[in-house]
């Protein structure tokens, strides 16, 4: 049934007309046609612009995690360059953790990635499992988008710890981090919200707000 | 046999959220204007672009024969770009076949068909022994209560562990967490599913999970507040009466469903022991360190219980390190 949906004169294939006889008709070539053509020219682009747009789409979805309003922008044009971009930068900036004797104060690279792929794979499935009508790689990237907040919170940290380790700059990192992590929920429960039988958007929240949770008191009890 | 000359073209490995129209695209076969290169006839494509070209150029006397190659090679060029669709149309088919088999996630949607209010009513039930063990108690079966409890656990044993600076060795904290908590649910939940089946008790392995998922709860109150106010009678007192409520509770709803004394006696006592040595093992083993600084302080002094109040751990350690230089 796909294959007759797709090609939708297969059948007629075999059927010769002789050159005299004037073909007329009308034929409605299907919607497709022009964006093949637009991607068919993208081939020729020079790679900056490729990257560009790539970039512009990427920044749009930060502005959209920004202000979170109901807008399907991350989700229909859903992509995973953010949340690899961020959850390279958060892996980043928490190297270099306190280390006394070995280096195990902070945590590891690995850890950092595993944390955040894993949960929110864990979420991704639970929600599916809850009845969700997101697919599995939109959520991924809602997830991931929404992380920004608390990336933003732990450069002011770190800049904070730059200046003073005492009890008032732990006070501060107490208010960026907590604040960040309230964005970080409310801003993905906004757009993965939606998505749930109403009666059960609070057992979907409840995994992204610890999953926000743990990586907010990561980032609080971070001290180089 | 043949379609579009559009559907080679389009790029088939397109991402699935993409609509059916994948080979959408004008239909009708144009044999003479074949200069559509992408496909697995590229080189017939070329060759014949060029050949075109060439006659353009320098018009041959003789066109049939060559006219009929060149439709034949149009031909198989079209052949053979139908050919490589139908394999990926196939292989794909393949694909998604073996991954609803075996990564099926839907045979785990019921066990996580619950409603909030059943959440909370099963959460606050699983510190609540029941009453009669006349008749088999109803253990919910679901997943999705446990699951969420062993995760609050281990963000829990997170956070005391980063509040003792505990270091790991050859691991990572996050990894020694998540390993702990979740080997505690599904190793004791088998080991009490398989005491149960050699006593022949009345449960399945879905409810012993569920059982061992909510007494979790108790847990996670009890550690919740003891790593953050560090009181050893507090603890000791919490241990058992939250402690003792879920394990009264588990240990009860378990003997409902056993018949002899014997077979009761093995499971519940199993079942106890392990739930409230498991609690002890997590408060002690992350709660050392601050052990150990207050003993320094206090210069081995019997110590008052009072005096043991939350206090920054930080400031502990400048004390310690004062303390050990002036000495």
């Amino acid at each position: 049934m796909a294959d007759d949906a797709s090609k939708p004169f297969a059948g007629l294939a075999d059927v010769s007309i002789s050159e005299d006889i004037a073909v007329e008709g009308d034929i409605s070539v299907p919607v497709g046609t022009s964006r093949r053509d637009e991607e068919l020219s993208t081939l020729d682009e020079p790679v900056k612009e490729t990257v560009l747009r790539d970039l512009r789409a990427v920044g749009n979805k930060f502005v959209h995690v920004l202000y979170p309003k109901r807008s399907s922008a991350l989700l229909r044009d859903w992509d995973l360059w953010g949340p690899l971009l961020l959850c390279v930068t958060l892996a980043l900036l928490l190297q270099g953790g306190a280390s006394d004797t070995q280096d195990q104060g902070g945590p590891q690279f690995a850890e950092v990635f595993v944390i955040v792929w894993v949960g929110s794979i864990v979420i991704t499935l639970n929600s599916k499992l809850l009845g969700g009508t997101l697919s599995f790689f939109q959520s991924l990237c809602v997830l991931g988008y929404c992380i920004m907040p608390l990336t933003a919170a732990l450069v002011v940290c770190r800049l904070v710890l730059l200046l003073a380790n005492n009890a008032v700059s732990f006070a501060v990192r107490l208010l960026v981090v907590g604040a960040s992590f309230g964005w970080s929920t409310f801003a993905s429960t906004a757009f993965l919200a939606d998505s749930q039988p109403p009666n059960r958007k609070a057992l979907v929240v409840y995994p992204v707000f610890l999953f926000y949770f743990v990586i907010g008191w990561i980032i609080l009890t971070f001290s180089p | 046999m043949s379609s579009g000359p559009g559907k080679g073209s389009s790029e088939p490995w397109g991402s699935f959220e993409e609509s059916v129209m994948q080979g959408g695209g004008s239909a009708v076969i144009d044999m003479e204007n074949m200069d559509d290169t992408s496909g697995s006839s590229f080189e017939d494509m070329g060759e014949i672009h060029q050949r075109l070209k060439d006659e353009e150029e320098n018009p041959e006397p003789d066109p049939e024969p060559d006219q009929d190659q060149d439709f034949l090679k149009g031909f198989k060029g079209q052949l053979g770009r139908q050919v490589a669709d139908e394999v990926w149309e196939a292989g794909k088919r393949q694909a998604s076949k073996a991954f609803n088999l075996y990564a099926n996630i839907d045979i785990l949607r019921p066990y996580f068909d619950v409603e909030p209010g059943q959440v909370r009513t099963r959460l606050l039930e699983s510190l609540i022994p029941v009453r009669m063990v006349s008749f088999p108690q109803k253990i919910a079966g679901e997943l999705y209560g446990p699951l969420m409890l062993v995760f609050t656990l281990v963000a829990i044993l997170l956070q005391g562990m980063k509040t003792s600076n505990t270091q790991i060795i050859g691991g990572t904290l996050m990894g020694t967490a998540i390993g702990t908590c979740f080997g505690y649910w599904l190793c004791v939940s088998g080991l009490v599913y398989f005491l149960a089946y050699l006593v022949n008790a009345q449960i399945t392995m879905l409810q012993t999970l569920a059982l061992l998922g909510y007494g979790l709860f108790g847990h996670c109150i009890v550690l919740f507040v003891t790593y953050n106010i560090h009181f050893h009678f507090l603890f000791f007192f919490l241990w058992i009466l939250i402690g003792g409520m879920s394990t009264l509770r588990m240990v009860l709803v378990l003997v409902s469903r056993t018949v002899g004394q014997t077979p009761r006696l093995v499971l519940c006592g199993s079942v106890a022991a392990l739930h409230l040595l498991f609690l002890l093992y997590l408060h002690f083993s992350y709660h050392s360190i601050v052990q150990g600084l207050m003993e320094t302080l206090e210069n081995g002094n019997h110590f008052e219980p009072m005096q043991r109040v939350a206090r920054d751990v930080s400031q502990i350690t400048l004390n310690a390190t004062a303390m050990a230089l002036s000495h």
